[in-house]
């Protein structure tokens, strides 16, 4: 039986899709939404691309526009935190102290910045580029900004280095590892990228620590490296990834690892909890080592709809391929399935141009796809991988071998 | 101001005044206009912002790039010869009076 209320903790990508999802599922009993921003939820990836480099404006950032919810009856709390959940009286305690009353709750809490612990931290000019208010800061440093230091060379700190870059600003970017994006991509995508962000003039400082962030008046002047280089900079961008939202609920009882631990269903060990996207660690068929934790749109708004489903009673396992995308300059960087752990690549395409496909094996499993200025090989991995189906790393290198009809294969 | 007409699925028709320069899709999601959900805002990527636009208005539309060809051969609907992501048909004066049909399912 469906519950007559659901609490939504979490107004990004993921939380505001298990409202509309409800909806969409005929759910009629009460949807309150509650986010600790200020604004009406909104898309987060182009903050770091066409909203920083102010190709768009914030209209076309929220996700609605607010008579949807009014419309869809979706109770919005925005610029409300939730400091405490009890279980046993079935309700949220808002900060403040009001209480919220639920008869499920979903926990979309998402991740935050991870913030070192250097000397320096706290000065005026370190930022970040996660949320629309860091965002912005951003955006008017950027507009006054001569030199920036990017710590950190993942997505997010390689998508600023191209807009900065464009902007004529000089990037530093310093790296703990040896190569860009180490997380996330083979090492044939890293070379490519870093070496198509230095043409575009950003230099790279690998396998280097930040020793501090030095600075006068209280103002960001310089980074210090572990070898005594000093690197100027009026703008420090931080970006080492995210640390799970969930001591929210590990107060509450509920088992964290890094993230909120849930089924295949997405459901926590409490029947009226669930927990979906950025904050929550759960078992995958595309995952070679699980529980997995995830950070990426898709991830959030299909377990959404896989929550929202199951509340309305017709649940299921969630299976989805997860599936990722960066824009950084002229790259467009597009992955397809869970590639941690792979032991071989072949790559499809032509490398030199920028335009090819890295697969991505552990022992003759095809684990995921890279695709870089490949669209199509991208819509075709998501459809080979989503059914299961393989291509041997002879196949993949083979331009003769037709990928799209093997994707598009009945049966 | 050119005008689009949103049909859903089950028939129910909406039509708007899109600014030139602005995409079919965010004029629908800055309305609330359902059906079309863009899932990655707007960047090519997703194959949430399906539609099907009525045969004698295909000639009026900037024209298919590879990327968006590839991305339709995903989409969770199936993929018809008037088959577009609405993420990529900006308006241009030319397209006045378009109408585009929603997919059963864009996801």
């Amino acid at each position: 039986m469906a519950p007559a209320s659901v609490v939504i903790v979490g107004a990004g990508h993921g939380g505001f899709q298990v409202a509309a999802s409800l909806r969409q599922n005929g759910f009629d009993g009460g949807i309150t939404l509650i986010g600790d921003e200020p604004q009406l939820p909104y898309q987060r990836p182009p903050l770091s691309k066409d909203y920083l480099s102010g190709k768009i404006g914030l209209d076309l950032l929220l996700m609605r526009p607010e008579a949807f919810f009014a419309d869809q009856r979706i109770e919005l709390a925005m610029g409300v935190a939730v400091s405490e959940i009890d279980r046993a009286g079935k309700a949220v305690v808002l900060e403040g102290g009001k209480r919220l009353a639920y008869d499920h709750l979903v926990l979309a809490t998402g991740a935050r910045n991870r913030v070192p612990p250097l000397p320096g931290i706290e000065l005026d000019g370190v930022c970040y580029l996660r949320n629309l208010a860091e965002t912005e800061t951003l955006k008017a440093r950027l507009a006054a900004g001569r030199n920036a230091v990017v710590i950190g060379a993942g997505f997010i700190g390689l998508e600023f280095a191209a807009i900065a870059r464009a902007k004529d600003i000089a990037v530093h970017v310093v790296e703990l590892v040896d190569r860009v994006m180490a997380r996330v991509v083979c090492p044939d995508t890293s070379a490519y990228f870093g070496q198509a962000h230095q043409k575009a003039g950003a230099v790279f400082s690998f396998g280097a620590r930040v020793e501090r962030i030095g600075g006068e008046d209280g103002k960001v002047t310089h980074v210090v490296l572990g070898d005594g280089r000093s690197l100027p900079a009026d703008l420090v961008l931080i970006s080492i990834g995210v640390v799970p939202n969930e001591e929210l609920a590990a107060a509450a009882g509920l088992k964290v690892e890094n993230g909120i631990s849930v089924d295949e269903q997405l459901l926590t060990a409490d029947p009226n909890i669930s927990a979906i996207g950025d904050c929550a660690s759960f078992p995958s068929r595309h995952s070679l080592r699980n529980p997995v934790r995830l950070e990426a749109v898709q991830n959030a708004t299909d377990h959404a709809r896989c929550v929202a489903s199951r509340l309305v009673g017709k649940p299921y396992a969630y299976e989805a391929l997860p599936w990722f995308w960066s824009e950084q300059g002229d790259l467009r960087l597009q992955i397809a399935g869970l590639t941690t752990g792979f032991q071989q690549v072949a790559l499809r395409g032509d490398y030199d141009k920028g335009e090819y496909s890295a697969f991505c094996y552990a022992g003759d499993k095809l684990l995921g796809i890279e695709s870089i200025n490949k669209p199509a090989d991208h819509a075709f991995a998501r459809r080979l991988l989503a059914a299961g189906r393989n291509v041997t790393p002879e196949q993949a290198v083979d331009p003769g071998f037709d990928l799209r009809a093997a994707a598009t294969a009945r049966g | 101001m050119p005008q689009v007409t949103y049909v859903s699925y089950d028939g129910k028709s909406t039509t708007l005044d899109v600014p030139l320069g602005t995409s079919v899709m965010q004029a629908a999601v800055l309305h609330g206009v359902d059906g079309i959900v863009a899932e990655c805002g707007g960047s090519c990527m997703c194959a949430t912002c399906h539609v099907y636009v009525k045969d004698d208005q295909l000639a009026k539309l900037p024209e298919m790039e590879l990327g968006e060809d590839a991305m339709l051969d995903g989409t969770a609907s199936p993929r018809k010869p008037n088959s577009r992501l609405s993420c990529q048909l900006v308006m241009t004066p030319a397209m006045d009076g378009l109408v585009v049909n929603m997919p059963e399912t864009q996801t």
